[in-house]
């Protein structure tokens, strides 16, 4: 008897998704390395800016890139290489921090309302309503009846992305609940949570954890237009939104106030998704059609 | 229309030869590549049925797709060799010849009738297409008039009714008539029909033979029938071609290979087919009923509000009603049925994955129809599952061991002892002890039915279900899996309450059986009486339908033969 | 057919509610006074007292939840702090500007999405399906003010091809000038929506592409553009509208975002100079709107099913 693999029938065009299988393509390594060294700016902006990101000097307003200021300054004569340094702190805090806090939530409410019925009908017409509101206003409503920190900005942005979460764990919860190893389980006297965790929870991992990378980039994007929009953390605290929102007004003068902040914020989301991508690849060909519904 | 009548093909003219295959080489584009038919070679004459035979793997089904251009690409190709089509070279023609060759010269009915049909065109204009496409002078009322003669002559009632219909209302049987009226109606010199009848019932199997039969008969067509089962092969086969890992073992006509197999896996092949006379009754092991269902009885889905609200009554379908039957200790009990008989539904309110709506469930003398979750921990022990499907019922992610000792860790055995237990039990089963440390993938679907069944002996139980166990296997693993049942039972003394479809199994491996129909016992009794002689309209039904019922595979001689060596004058002919 | 709208648009109702108790308890449970909040920082004492009494914030919570609804349901929005004009009022001023600006950049979005992940789908594995796949990965990764601020350097200042801001209404000046002023911001606000429709097209084709209904239709003798038009695309068609319905969300975050750097005097901006100004009221009302309306959308897709499928239909 040869196992399995070496027998596996050939058979019938369904079965016989064998695309090639994806080696880790250049995009996807320059994308780790950026974001690498995004994450490395972040981590080492106090060493490696040059000036003091919040040091105002009235008399050097928007210089052009020069020997002091590598990429120019702001209209309140800050260094805007030393913000945009900074930037990616809040930026990569507020992406992971969310991904993470929505995954912890989503993912018991998501297992529950998969398993037991009467819970599912009220989670998910809460989730429903939830999804029913534009993320951004949602997120502008929290903030604007509070007041924005980077606690409440994680909160307004996390929110709006746990029904996400606990959609997909809640369907791949109802669709493993009907395999038979899981029936099995209960046969054999397992208790709930056994059967819940040991047979259930493994099978959303995998999507999960390509959800989270998605989340991780909208989350990214969010704060950047709730701070574009004015409705983000203030300015003492550098933000890749709050900056462009500053260069607004001098856009026509000083583009470069929009286009290097808007640069790493591009590049950041964008780093985010090619590896999320290679991650549904690998881990779970079947999401395809969820990682497109984003 | 049997094989004992099967006439080669048209022995007044030398019959032309329709389909050559010669030296067919098809591998995969995956590096390395992976060679799936080895050099296939075979022909077809006009009229004839040849009979493509093998078990899973055998590459059967990509050849016909090989003949068909309809490889998927990027995954196969053909590296070598030659299909000739009436003398026409298939694998030197442009797509747009093989385009104008499909329907018209060459036509394929598939397995899956109920998802071959597009879903959202009515199923006359699928039809009509082919008209369409191929026939471009016609105006639409000639195409309409061609399409109502093809579906009266693949016998669909209605026809009018039938031509406007979508493909969801039709029956599994009625949409494969469809696919039949597709493939037919310009009139192909040869259809491939890969496996069509697997995914229908008995009695609808039978139906759609015949049919294939009749309308190969009058419009002269060769046919190419991909299947597994020898049953069917026995009925409908001119020739057979029998074949193994991508390779043709051997062909000859039907009753010689029947008679006189040239290869030994010819022969192991018929003597796994299962006899369909019930074996000798097995004496009574003990008196001790240790499950017993006594008018046990499931609705589904009872009357919603908004039902109520217009004054409907409730539409919950009853999908089992008044089921009783007692099982002894160490017996196997039968149930017998067709799709949608409530045969599942009551294997399921047994194991109590769902509560019945009425009646009780005895386990050991012990009602656990309406125990809740808590209540029933301690009894759940006693009657354990193996299921179908055995690449999904266990989980991927433990290794074997860990799914052995899940239920004895649940009842408080120590971790320890639980291991060694699982390993004595593999041996049981037969498998080797350093199974324990490895993943079902390693496995293949006959071992890991072998595992399934060790972590249901686990628990000691008294009672083992089996919900279609063997239907998923290749008949020689079938056989062996059988036979392990039948070990293990004889040993350990467990009842096994046994649910299959294939009547060829149930007379082998069951004591006593009951036949079900949409939700009720229509026959109930030793597996000798009801199998051996029917009395119920139904059973009989079944039994005749049941494929290649004349023939004694095993022994290589049809049944007649057998019966008149036995009792001199009587005949199986009913 | 009849039983399933009803029971589509039914669900519909809940939602709505969930969505109101949300917006209301935010307003309540948020740590500030209620009153406070809806009055602005300048408010008076007295001015405080009359809010307070009209919020009712001396009942239990369930019935301010009533006659909040209810006020609701009349069309009462609450007055804006900055303007002291109806919410209602205020929105239906902006209202025009935002349709024709989103209707327009639906249509462009379908019409070139669409054929995009049809092709990409067909050529799987191709250049052009990479291609495509690409586009679409940069359209989600870059933010849509960026992009906004690249179209206007490029095709506003550079090239002098279009006009840097503004917008002008069609009702009151005509095609001409609504296509120049809106073609920009459509663009802007398509990417991502482009993005989104494309890549769904390509994967839901792909599934469908797989199915055995395909291969018989490929063993029917059809062609490549048959198989993909006439057997391909409407099956795939409900994960399509469904994405196109889901990602309309995007659109209303897209549509603050482009009214904002354009300086469209729409809906969107109206969402701007409310949090600038913290006008909760406003905020308020343009939530339940926006809310509304997708639900609304939504609704109509879940309806447009039943014309696409039969077994829907027939339920």
């Amino acid at each position: 008897m040869s196992p399995i693999s070496s027998s596996a029938p050939l058979i019938g065009a369904r079965r016989l998704r064998l695309w090639p299988a994806h080696r880790p393509g250049w995009a996807i390594i320059v994308a780790g390395v950026c974001l690498a060294l995004i994450a490395m700016a972040a981590v080492l902006a106090p060493w490696l800016a040059p000036h003091d990101p919040l040091q105002m000097s009235p008399a050097s307003r928007l210089q052009p890139a020069n020997d002091t200021y590598w990429l120019g300054s702001d209209a309140y004569g800050r260094d805007l290489l030393s913000r945009v340094l900074y930037g990616a702190r809040v930026s990569l805090t507020v992406g992971i921090g969310s991904a993470l806090i929505a995954v912890v939530i989503g993912l018991p409410l998501g297992i529950l309302a998969g398993f037991f019925r009467g819970l599912d009908a009220v989670v998910m017409r809460v989730m429903d309503g939830l999804m029913a509101i534009p993320n951004v206003l949602l997120a502008i409503a929290i903030v604007s009846l509070t007041s924005a920190n980077l606690w409440t900005v994680m909160a307004a942005i996390t929110i709006p992305e746990i029904p996400r979460v606990v959609r997909l764990v809640r369907s791949v919860v109802l669709s493993a609940r009907e395999e038979p190893y899981v029936e099995a389980a209960i046969s054999l006297g397992s208790s709930l949570s056994t059967v819940m965790w040991r047979h259930l929870m493994p099978n959303t991992l995998a999507p999960l954890i390509v959800m989270a990378t998605y989340i991780c980039a909208s989350a990214i994007l969010t704060e950047a237009i709730l701070s574009f929009l004015g409705a983000g953390l203030g300015t003492e605290t550098p933000t890749w939104g709050n900056i462009m929102s500053e260069g607004r007004t001098y856009f026509l003068i000083k583009p470069s106030l929009i286009f290097w902040p808007g640069l790493m914020l591009s590049l950041c989301i964008l780093s985010i998704n090619l590896l999320g991508d290679a991650a549904r690849d690998r881990l779970d060909p079947r999401l395809n059609k969820r990682g497109g519904e984003r | 229309m049997t094989a004992m009548q099967a006439m080669p093909p048209s022995p007044t003219a030398p019959a032309e030869t329709v389909l050559e295959l010669r030296e067919l080489v098809v591998r995969t584009q995956s590096s390395p590549a992976k060679t799936i038919l080895k050099g296939i070679s075979f022909d077809i004459a006009a009229g004839e049925t040849l009979c493509l035979v093998g078990e899973s793997g055998s590459g059967k089904s990509v050849t016909s797709l090989a003949i068909m251009g309809l490889l998927p690409k990027g995954i196969l190709e053909v590296a070598r060799g030659e299909i000739h089509l009436e003398r026409q070279a298939l694998l030197s023609a442009t797509s747009r010849q093989l385009r104008d060759l499909r329907a018209q010269r060459v036509a394929m009915i598939f397995q899956e009738p109920m998802t071959a049909l597009n879903p959202l065109m009515r199923v006359g204009e699928q039809i009509e297409e082919v008209l369409v496409m191929h026939q471009r002078g016609l105006s639409s009322g000639q195409r309409r008039e061609r399409v109502l003669d093809m579906l009266d002559q693949v016998q669909l009632p209605d026809i009018e009714r039938v031509y406007e219909s979508w493909p969801h209302q039709l029956s599994g049987g009625q949409r494969q008539r469809i696919m039949i009226a597709m493939a037919l109606i310009l009139e192909p010199r040869l259809l491939i029909a890969d496996e069509p009848t697997t995914a229908l019932d008995v009695t609808t199997q039978q139906q759609i033979l015949k049919l294939i039969k009749a309308l190969q008969q009058r419009h002269g067509t060769s046919v190419l029938f991909i299947t597994h089962d020898m049953g069917v092969v026995a009925d409908i086969a001119d020739r057979v071609c029998v074949m193994r890992h991508g390779e043709v073992v051997e062909t000859q006509p039907i009753e010689a290979l029947l008679r006189h197999p040239r290869t030994d896996y010819t022969r192991q092949l018929l003597q796994a087919v299962p006899s369909l006379r019930p074996r000798p009754a097995r004496e009574v092991m003990s008196p001790e009923v240790v499950l017993e269902a006594i008018e046990l009885e499931m609705r589904y889905g009872g009357t919603s509000r908004w039902q109520r609200l217009r004054g409907q009554s409730g539409t919950g379908k009853l999908a089992a009603h008044d089921i009783s039957f007692a099982l002894r200790r160490g017996r196997t009990l039968g149930i017998v049925g067709e799709s949608g008989s409530g045969k599942s539904t009551v294997a399921r309110c047994v194991m109590r994955m769902i509560a019945p709506t009425g009646g009780g469930v005895r386990v050991l003398g012990k009602d656990i129809a309406s125990l809740g979750r808590a209540a029933l921990k301690p009894h759940r022990k006693r009657i354990q599952m193996i299921f179908q499907d055995p690449f999904r019922s266990l989980n991927p992610r433990l290794t074997v061991g860990a799914s052995l000792i899940e239920g004895p860790v649940n009842y408080g055995t120590p971790k320890a002892e639980a291991l060694t237990r699982a390993a004595e039990l593999l041996a049981l089963v037969g498998l080797p002890e350093d199974a324990l440390e490895r993943y079902p993938h390693q496995f293949s679907g006959g071992q890991r039915q072998r595992i399934a069944i060790a972590r249901a002996l686990a628990m000691e139980p008294d009672v083992l279900v089996a919900d279609e166990a063997v239907s998923a296997l290749d008949v020689s693993v079938q056989t062996q899996v059988l036979a392990l049942l039948a070990d293990i039972q004889q040993r350990l003394g467990v009842a096994v309450l046994f649910i299959t479809h294939d009547l060829r199994v149930a007379a082998q491996i069951c004591d006593e059986v009951m036949v079900m129909q949409q939700g009720e016992i229509v026959e109930y009794g030793p597996a000798g009486e009801v199998l051996g002689a029917p009395k119920h309209a139904y059973t009989q039904s079944l039994m005749l339908a049941a494929p290649g019922r004349h023939w004694d595979f095993a022994g290589f001689k049809p049944l007649d033969e057998v019966y008149r060596a036995e009792r001199p004058g009587v005949s199986l002919a009913r | 057919m009849f039983s399933y709208c009803l029971r589509r648009c039914l669900a519909a109702v809940p939602v709505m509610i969930v969505v109101a108790l949300f917006v209301f308890l935010l307003l309540r449970l948020s740590p500030g006074d209620p009153a406070a909040i809806i009055a602005g920082d300048m408010a008076t004492p007295a001015q405080l007292e009359r809010i307070r009494a009209s919020l009712g914030l001396d009942q239990p919570l369930y019935l301010q939840f009533f006659q909040w609804t209810g006020a609701l349901l009349r069309g009462d929005f609450g007055t804006s702090l900055m303007s002291n004009l109806p919410v209602t009022q205020l929105m239906a001023q902006r209202l025009e500007p935002t349709i024709s600006l989103a209707l327009f950049s639906i249509v462009l979005s379908v019409v070139i999405a669409v054929p995009m992940g049809v092709v990409a789908a067909w050529k799987h594995g191709s250049l052009i399906d990479k291609a495509v796949m690409s586009l679409s990965v940069l359209g989600f990764s870059v933010p849509v003010f960026v992009i906004g601020y690249l179209l206007i350097k490029l095709f506003a200042i550079d090239l002098g091809w279009l006009p840097v801001q503004g917008f002008s209404r069609l009702s009151e000046s005509g095609f001409l000038p609504f296509l120049q002023h809106a073609i920009l911001p459509a663009t802007m606000l398509s990417t991502i929506y482009i993005a989104l429709i494309a890549r769904m097209t390509r994967a839901s084709m792909l599934d469908v592409l797989g199915e055995d209904f395909i291969r018989t239709a490929h063993a029917k003798g059809a062609s490549e553009k048959r198989v993909l038009f006439k057997h391909a695309l409407r099956n795939a068609g409900v994960p399509i509208l469904e994405v196109i319905g889901t990602g309309f969300a995007l659109m209303i975050t897209g549509v603050v975002v482009t009214e904002s750097v354009f300086n469209i005097p729409g809906l969107g901006r109206l969402t701007v100079d409310a949090i600038l100004s913290r006008d909760y009221p406003v905020i308020q009302g343009l939530i339940l709107v926006t809310s509304g309306v997708y639900v609304l959308i939504n609704l109509a897709i879940d309806l447009s099913y039943a014309l696409l499928d039969p077994r829907i239909r027939y339920q």
